[in-house]
């Protein structure tokens, strides 16, 4: 039945708008995702990604906006009309029906044929076939999320939704589980649009990020481009942690931007920015940064001389914190090569990154955006 | 590795541990064998006694008139049957006007849930006696209602009052509480995101109730008609106060014989008919219903 339908289709989201009252938990949101891709909405909670999927689904009415897979409008079709699937966040499983049954249950729904092939060919997909006459309430967590995947996925719908479908796992069963939706993804090729607050989360699993806070998409991108490249404070920081600096635009050198924040100057490669006067805000991953003692020769362009407040060894890394001349401070990482010779606390130290791994950001933001919105879930 | 835990922690004690529940049980037997188990037997006992003479003022004998049954049955098998007629028709009628107000409650009142509760159970406030009593004139010839009806001549006897369906009438009325607050209780406990799911995975409305609500409210509707068909099936009250001589039920029957009669032996041969009946048929209703989670 399903697979007589034609092939996945784009899912475009036009202006979408939905207010309660007088607040708009999604803000005139549009976005097209590709048919076949796996798409996360990250975000803190209360941005509005989880109503953006219950609008796609069907289960919240969009207060003004479209809703299209591929040509068709569905914006104000029941969802059981909809060629789209939901994984609820507590899975949400009948718990009067085995597993089998759970599974069964769309395609009951729709009347169709050869059930019984279908939903076993599903639960050997998840792995769950001996578990197949069990109720729910007798599943582990890890299992019953993938029973709740099964009995989404078994439906082939055009889009597989998902609002944080690992939220209650663990995480070590967690990260099983990421892998796990990524080989189910890349083997049955239907659109996943997965919502989290994780980031770790969204960039392992997901080919195209949209961050959302307060009900706008921040910035949209690979993992890699909005990690590497942040277009805002608040993804700078809601991504992993970051280096902030204010600063002017002192000219251009090159093909750079000379930057200057206190009396020390940064250089940012032009094309990272339109920025060409003013004020300016700077970034820089903690990662990225190289910390030796001061005095030292060939080291990359930017540097900040500054001392040791804190040295934390964490295995794969070390993390140090650098307070600089004007009472900043500073993060840096060193990979965990030659762990003898690690840095005291009151060590002068010059800390220095190249300019290709800067990143600048819009000056109007507020410097602490997105920085303690990630874990409140 | 808890199992292993256990055994080290009850070993040393394990004898007192296992005296403790049986001393902690003791109150409870004591209460049913006082209350329950020695008035059935003593009502058990009096079911199969003879009369010491002709008038009941001679007392009666101990005896095994097993006939006081037979006896009983062939001549009181109507009213035995009106009883579970009436009482199985209230019963339907209750879940059927319930079940929308259970339903709402639970999914749809919000704010006004507590209010409708406490609409729900205020009745209990007036007596029973009371309420079938103002039914009588609510019912009555010149009433409101039976003035309604009749100005749409939708009354073929003229009146309500004195007939089966006023009986009918008090029993829903009367029991209809006994229906929604367990109907209540287990809709209420549905996680209203089944329902969504449901709908994802393309069930019409009619489909998400049929296949979602209602199954997982069964254990709502056994316990709530078995709430409302015991109690009303051994009801006197409804029948002695709005029925005619014709509706007469089983409850009716005890009653006079116990009262009026004095004839014990009957009364209590009918008791204990009554009530095996009950048990025979909330056994059959039960297994039928598969009830591996009513609790």
């Amino acid at each position: 039945m399903a697979s007589n339908r034609p092939k996945v289709e784009d899912l475009h989201l036009v202006n979408l708008t939905k207010s309660f009252d007088d607040f708009k938990a999604v803000d005139n949101l549009s976005l097209t995702i590709p048919a076949g891709s796996f798409f996360a909405l990250l975000g803190p909670s209360g941005c509005g990604k989880t109503t953006t999927l219950r609008m796609v689904a069907g289960l919240d009415e969009p207060t003004s906006g479209q809703i299209k897979l591929g040509p068709d409008d569905i914006t104000n079709l029941p969802p059981y009309k909809r060629w789209v699937n939901t994984v609820f966040q507590s899975y949400a499983l009948f718990p009067h029906l085995t597993i089998y049954e759970n599974v069964a249950f769309g395609l009951r729904r729709q009347k169709a044929e050869n059930i019984d092939d279908q939903v076993k060919a599903m639960l050997e997909l998840v792995e769950l076939t001996t578990q197949a006459q069990k109720k729910p309430q007798q599943l582990s967590g890890g299992q019953q999320q993938r029973v709740a995947v099964a009995r989404a996925l078994i439906n082939e719908p055009d889009v597989l939704l998902l609002d944080e479908p690992l939220g209650a796992l663990d995480l070590k069963l967690r990260r099983q589980m990421q892998l796990e939706l990524k080989r189910i993804q890349t083997e049955v090729g239907i659109t996943f649009v997965h919502v989290t607050h994780d980031q770790e989360e969204a960039m392992t699993m997901a080919d195209t990020i949209a961050v959302m806070n307060e009900g706008k998409i921040e910035q949209l991108g690979s993992p890699v481009q909005i990690y590497e490249h942040p277009k805002t404070v608040f993804v700078a920081n809601f991504l992993g942690q970051t280096n902030l600096f204010e600063g002017t635009v002192a000219g251009i050198e090159g093909d750079e931007l000379v930057v200057k924040v206190k009396d020390t100057t940064f250089y940012v490669p032009l094309a990272t920015t339109d920025i060409r006067s003013g004020r300016i805000i700077l970034g820089v991953r903690p990662e990225k940064v190289k910390i030796v003692d001061q005095g030292k020769t060939g080291l990359p362009k930017n540097q900040i001389n500054g001392s040791i407040k804190l040295t934390a060894f964490v295995g794969v890394s070390t993390q140090y914190e650098v307070i600089t001349n004007w009472g900043q401070e500073i993060s840096a990482f060193e990979q965990n090569v030659d762990p003898t010779d690690l840095g005291r606390p009151g060590q002068a130290v010059t800390l220095a990154w190249e300019p290709r791994h800067s990143f600048v950001l819009n000056p109007d933001d507020d410097l602490s955006a997105g920085l303690d919105t990630s874990w409140d879930e | 590795m808890s199992i292993a835990q256990e055994s080290i922690i009850t070993k040393p004690t394990r004898r007192r541990i296992k005296r403790t529940p049986y001393l902690l049980i003791l109150p409870g037997i004591g209460w049913l064998f006082l209350f329950f188990i020695f008035p059935l037997s003593t009502l058990f006992a009096t079911s199969l006694q003879k009369p010491a003479g002709l008038s009941p003022d001679d007392g009666f004998l101990p005896a095994f008139k097993v006939l006081n049954y037979s006896n009983a049955l062939v001549e009181y098998y109507p009213q035995f049957f009106r009883g579970f007629l009436y009482s199985g028709i209230a019963t339907v009628i209750c879940l059927l006007l319930a079940y929308p107000i259970a339903y709402y409650m639970a999914f749809r009142a919000r704010k006004y849930r507590n209010l409708m509760l406490v609409l729900i159970v205020a009745p209990f406030f007036a007596s029973f006696l009371l309420r079938t009593n103002a039914w009588k004139t609510i019912l009555s010839g010149d009433g409101i209602v039976v003035g309604f009806l009749n100005s749409f001549n939708l009354l073929p006897q003229d009146r309500i009052l004195n007939t089966s369906l006023a009986v009918v009438a008090g029993l829903t009325y009367n029991f209809l509480p006994f229906m929604i607050l367990p109907l209540y209780t287990s809709l209420e406990k549905i996680d209203p995101r089944l329902i969504e799911a449901a709908g994802d995975l393309y069930s019409p409305p009619s489909q998400r109730f049929w296949k979602v609500v209602w199954p997982l409210s069964i254990p709502g509707v056994i316990s709530g008609t078995l709430l409302t068909f015991i109690p009303a099936s051994g009801d006197y009250i409804n029948a002695e106060l709005l029925g005619s001589i014709k509706d007469k039920m089983i409850g009716n029957v005890i009653q006079s014989q116990f009262i009026d009669l004095r004839d014990y032996p009957t009364a209590s041969a009918l008791s204990f008919t009554f009530m095996a009946i009950i048990l025979v048929m909330i056994y059959l209703y039960i297994r039928r219903a598969g009830t591996d989670d009513l609790v």
